[in-house]
Formats: C-alpha cells, sequence, structure tokens
C-alpha cells in the first residue's frame, strides 16, 4: 500500500483499503478557522446537540483576520470562543498565543505521524510533511465530527512525485513544489495523494517539506505526504507528547502514476498571474515591475523562511515605492526574530513586521492590493483578486525570491542580488 | 428530495476558484442572503444581482478550485442556483455541495454542448441532462455512499439518522 493508504486503513481498523473505497473514520484532530468554524459550529447547534464526542480533538485557530480586522470578523471568532467555553477541552487559541494554524500546529506538537487529521481549511494538506493524512475538508464535515467524531473520505489513488539530484543555492521546498505544480497543472492530482520522496527531498528540512505539503492542495489533491524520518523525529523531539510510529510506504505500493523531477535543473522560480501552474525561472521576467512584497503565510512564514529572507535583505534597501511585509506565522516565530536579530535586517531594509496573521494571503486585512498593484508573495495562491482588487497581481515566490524582488523593485532570483554583492565585494 | 431541474443557463470557464465565486472580503458573514448577493463577484461581477432563481450553473474544468469555504457553494445555493454542472470539480468544493445538499454534476463535454442562455433539464435519477437542441448527455452519476448522503439532504441529516444527537 502507498503511505496514504496505510495510514488510512489503520484509521478504519482495516487491514488493506483501495483506492475509491469509501470509509467513514474517527479523525485524530479536526480544525477550523474564524471563517469555517462559525458555519460549524451552526451547523453542530442546529441538531440541538448537548456535548461534542471528543472536544480534546478539536482545535479552533482563529487567524485569518486577526487581529480582529472589524466589528464582524471580532463577532466571529468570538463564536468561537464562547463555543470552546461551553464545551471543556475545546482547544481555542486566543489572541497573543494565536498563530497561522498551519505554522502554529505542527510547532505545538500537535501532529505526530500517522495521524488523520481534517480541517476545514484547505491548506490542511501541510501536515503530510510530518508523515500524517490530512486533509481540507468543508464546515460541515467539522460539524459532523464536532457531533459523531466521525469523518468520510474516498481512498485516493497516489501519484508518486520523486525529486532527484541536489538543489542549487537558492533553491527552496518551494520552488520545488511549485515546479511540480507547474508541470502537472492546477487539477494534476485533483481527487489524488501526493507522495514525495527522493534525495532532493531527503536533503530538505521539515519546514521545506511543510511548504511542500502546504502547496498540494493547489494541484487538486487531497493530501500530500512523506514518510518519516529522523528530521522528522527529530522536530517532534520535545515538541509533542503524543506516542507515535514512523510511517513508510510498502515497497510494493502500487502508484497511479510517477512524476519524475530532477532539481539539478531547477532554477529559482515564480508563479506568475493567475494561477500557481504559470511557473517560470525568476530570472526570465526581468522587466515586472512591483508595489509589494509579502514574507509569511503557512506556506512561508516559519523561522528558516525568514532567516532565508534576511540573508538577501542584509545590507540592502527595499525598492523606493514597494512595501515590503514581513509577518511571522506564530508568536514563537516571532520571538525566535527578535532573538536572533532578523527584525533589525528587515527594519533597516525598510520592510514592515505585522503581528502573525493569515491577512493579507486571502485580501483580508494587514496588505491589501489597489486596482493594477502588483505583489511577488510567499503566500500560495494568485487567483484574480486574491489578495485585494479584482485587477491586482500575485507572483508566488520563495522568501529568497521574495526579498531579492523587495530590493530589486521587480520580479529578481536571489541569485542576481548575491552576485551584484559578491561584484561589489 | 427532488431530483430533476429544468432552467436556463449562465456558462463559466475553466478553473473557476472560491475566491471568485466568493471573494475573502465578504467572510466575515455566514448570512446566506448577503452571500448570495455577492455570488461570483470576482469572476463576473454584479452576477448575485442579476441571477434569475432556478437557473443552471454550467462550468469548465476544475470548477470551485483554491479554499475550503463552504460559503463558496452555500452563496451559490442561496442565488437560488438549482444545480451546477461541469466538466470537473475540485475536490473541497465538490464534497462541500455533497454535504449542504446543492445539487451538483459532472459532464465531460457539457461546455461544448451548452452555451449562455440555453434552456436545459436535468434529471439525476436518469442520469440525464437534456438540451433544447440535439441528443442527451449522460452524466457521471454518484457513487452509492455519495447518494445516500445526497437522498438524505446531506451529511448532517445522515449522521443524526445513523447516530441521532447526543
Amino acid at each position: 500500500m502507498t503511505l496514504t493508504e496505510k495510514i488510512l486503513a489503520r484509521a478504519a481498523g482495516r487491514d488493506a483499503v483501495k483506492p475509491g473505497e469509501f470509509l467513514e473514520i474517527e479523525p485524530d484532530l479536526g480544525l477550523a478557522n474564524d471563517i469555517t468554524a462559525p458555519l460549524a459550529i451552526e451547523e453542530f447547534e442546529k441538531t440541538g446537540a448537548a456535548s461534542v464526542r471528543y472536544p480534546e480533538r478539536v482545535f479552533l485557530v482563529p487567524d485569518h483576520f486577526t487581529p480582529n480586522k472589524d466589528i464582524q470578523s471580532a463577532q466571529q471568532v468570538k463564536v468561537l470562543r464562547d463555543f470552546s467555553r461551553r464545551h471543556p477541552g475545546v482547544r481555542f487559541f486566543e489572541q497573543g498565543e494565536v498563530g497561522v494554524e498551519h505554522a502554529l500546529l505542527p510547532e505545538i506538537g500537535a501532529i505526530a505521524p500517522g495521524m488523520v487529521v481534517i480541517g476545514a481549511d484547505s491548506h490542511t494538506c501541510t501536515y503530510g510533511a510530518l508523515g500524517a493524512f490530512s486533509t481540507g475538508v468543508g464546515s460541515t464535515d467539522l460539524a459532523g465530527f464536532y457531533l459523531t467524531g466521525r469523518a468520510w473520505l474516498r481512498v485516493p489513488p497516489t501519484i508518486h512525485a520523486v525529486f532527484s539530484g541536489t538543489r542549487h543555492p537558492w533553491v527552496t521546498g518551494k520552488d520545488m513544489i511549485l515546479a511540480l505544480i507547474g508541470k502537472i497543472s492546477v487539477s494534476g492530482a485533483t481527487y489524488r495523494a501526493l507522495e514525495f520522496s527522493g534525495s532532493a527531498v531527503d536533503s530538505l528540512s521539515v519546514e521545506g517539506r511543510l511548504s511542500m505539503a502546504n502547496m498540494a492542495v493547489e494541484a487538486g489533491a487531497k493530501n500530500g505526504v512523506f514518510a518519516s524520518d529522523a528530521k522528522v523525529a527529530a522536530y517532534l523531539k520535545g515538541r509533542t507528547s503524543r506516542p507515535w510510529e514512523h510511517v513508510a510506504p510498502d515497497t510494493d505500493a502500487a502508484y497511479e502514476r510517477v512524476v519524475e523531477i530532477d532539481v539539478s535543473a531547477l532554477p529559482p522560480v515564480v508563479a506568475q498571474p493567475h494561477l500557481p501552474e504559470k511557473v517560470v525561472p525568476a530570472d526570465s521576467l526581468p522587466d515586472v515591475r512591483i508595489d509589494q512584497v509579502v514574507i509569511g503565510s503557512c506556506t512561508n512564514g516559519r523561522i528558516e523562511d525568514l532567516r532565508l529572507a534576511a540573508e538577501i535583505l542584509k545590507g540592502h534597501k527595499v525598492a523606493s515605492g514597494v512595501r515590503c511585509i514581513v509577518i511571522p506565522a506564530t508568536p514563537a516565530v516571532y520571538r525566535q526574530a527578535l532573538h536572533e536579530g532578523l527584525f533589525d535586517v528587515f527594519l533597516d531594509a525598510g520592510a514592515i513586521i505585522s503581528p502573525p496573521t493569515c491577512g493579507p494571503c486571502l485580501g483580508g486585512h494587514m496588505g491589501i492590493l489597489a486596482q493594477g498593484e502588483r505583489c511577488v508573495s510567499t503566500t500560495n495562491r494568485n487567483f484574480v483578486g486574491r489578495m485585494g482588487h479584482r485587477e491586482s497581481e500575485i507572483y508566488l515566490a520563495s522568501p529568497a525570491t521574495a526579498a531579492a524582488s523587495a530590493v530589486a523593485g521587480r520580479v529578481a532570483s536571489p541569485t542576481e542580488i548575491v552576485a551584484q554583492d559578491r561584484r561589489q565585494g | 428530495m427532488s431530483m430533476r431541474y429544468e432552467g436556463t443557463v449562465y456558462v463559466f470557464g475553466d478553473d473557476v476558484n472560491t475566491d471568485e465565486i466568493i471573494p475573502a472580503r465578504y467572510l466575515t458573514t455566514t448570512d446566506p442572503a448577503v452571500l448570495a448577493s455577492k455570488c461570483m463577484e470576482d469572476a463576473r461581477p454584479g452576477f448575485g444581482a442579476q441571477v434569475k432563481k432556478g437557473s443552471i450553473l454550467v462550468a469548465g474544468a476544475n470548477f470551485g478550485c483554491g479554499s475550503s469555504r463552504e460559503h463558496a457553494p452555500i452563496a451559490i445555493k442561496a442565488a437560488g442556483i438549482s444545480c451546477v454542472i461541469a466538466e470537473s470539480f475540485a475536490r473541497i468544493f465538490f464534497r462541500n455541495a455533497i454535504n449542504i445538499g446543492l445539487p451538483i454534476v459532472e459532464c465531460p463535454g457539457v461546455t461544448k454542448r451548452l452555451k449562455e442562455g440555453d434552456r436545459v433539464s436535468v434529471d439525476l435519477k436518469e442520469g440525464l441532462i437534456t438540451p433544447a437542441e440535439g441528443a442527451p448527455l449522460p452524466i457521471t452519476p454518484f457513487p452509492p455512499f455519495m447518494e445516500r448522503i445526497v437522498q438524505e439532504g446531506g451529511w448532517m441529516p445522515y449522521l443524526v439518522k445513523q447516530y441521532g444527537r447526543r
């Protein structure tokens, strides 16, 4: 069986499962945010139920509009807070401890290999980096989970994505997942699991793998998953109190399709408006002037991402007329970046530092685009109107490429900025 | 649950995402009437105010890709769209539609046969889409498990029937 099939078989209490089968299972964890939880809570309460089946499995992370941007968003968060008070055991993250959900949950040790996680947020697929089966669902799925502890799933066929070769400097997990989406398209993995492996994946940090799994949904995938290894074990040490075992696919696993990418030939890339599949080398667009850069989100708001951006920004200024917004994804990332002196680098360069929030990624707040404006962003979607006006544009990139673009005032590859630095000694 | 729908067709393209169906700037409410008024706002501005009750929405491949927001199928349902037909659907949108009881059918080739303003009837029981002219189009039937959820009117009624209210 593939990794996804093995995890789902165990969750279903079965020896084996096959693609296409429908399962009703009890997920280990279900999360929702300030946009999706209010609908889930409404649907749960419509049933007249008195109690939540497994309150300790319920995570409510009000991260999308935090800090509350207006009266309506504050009301929505209040729905979550009140629900958590009525149902002791439910985990609600108050402002001050809340961070971007898919950065926060791995960081606090809520996720371990072999778990089944559902989330009313499409980027729930992020946790596959830790060897969990983890998938985005809707609010009604969460309402049903609150009521019965159960969820329905169809076992997906698996596409095996094998990344070989050695990464060039400044080529990150973000570039690798964008390259895959560019190759198979935004619907290339619809209803499928993506299982990642290969030497170039092994060499990535857990954080780099989180960035990759995060964007599995941008290829239409149900989940994106990696076998757990020593790096995952080291990441979990001191973080999680959950008992867990390593997960790996069977050697005779049946894959629907194998896609191979040699990263030796991969430069830093960007995805052009308005789809994540429109992937080109970052240095192939020399004349795309920009107005804003966003460095953060569930894709690229972890400490390693901020370090990478700081490495490029150090000793440079953000180009005149460009706004560069840095968003540490969680309070712990924020503190760590402060402690390491990264904030000085960002502030010296003329960037702005935001509290942890999803904010601008979804056009919520903290950096909205005006008509005709262009942004290079480390987020995961560049759809029409995603970050603001429907006539604004988004280029998706790694933190290194986003930082380089902030310095250049146009879409630029980090190699260009680094080469300039070398010439100037 | 009625399984037959007849109406005028609105046609959209490929890869219509949930940010276009209901932009996040309107996600500070769960009120179906407000969501309906902004339905398809960034794909076709003003659609929510013009759409005729009972109409049928036809789309290309990968309809509803992107975010998991259930507000998207809710906006479409509350706007009075009786049924959505697409070449294919993104998976979270598809399960959300099943879960909330929005009739939804996959029909490869539909955008070649139907154009904006056509009259069409959809019979989910018979598994057929019948345009005003030409031969009927067969649709991909639901697997039996999904069929049961649809028959119960959605995932919550299904669960309440199976497991009670606690």
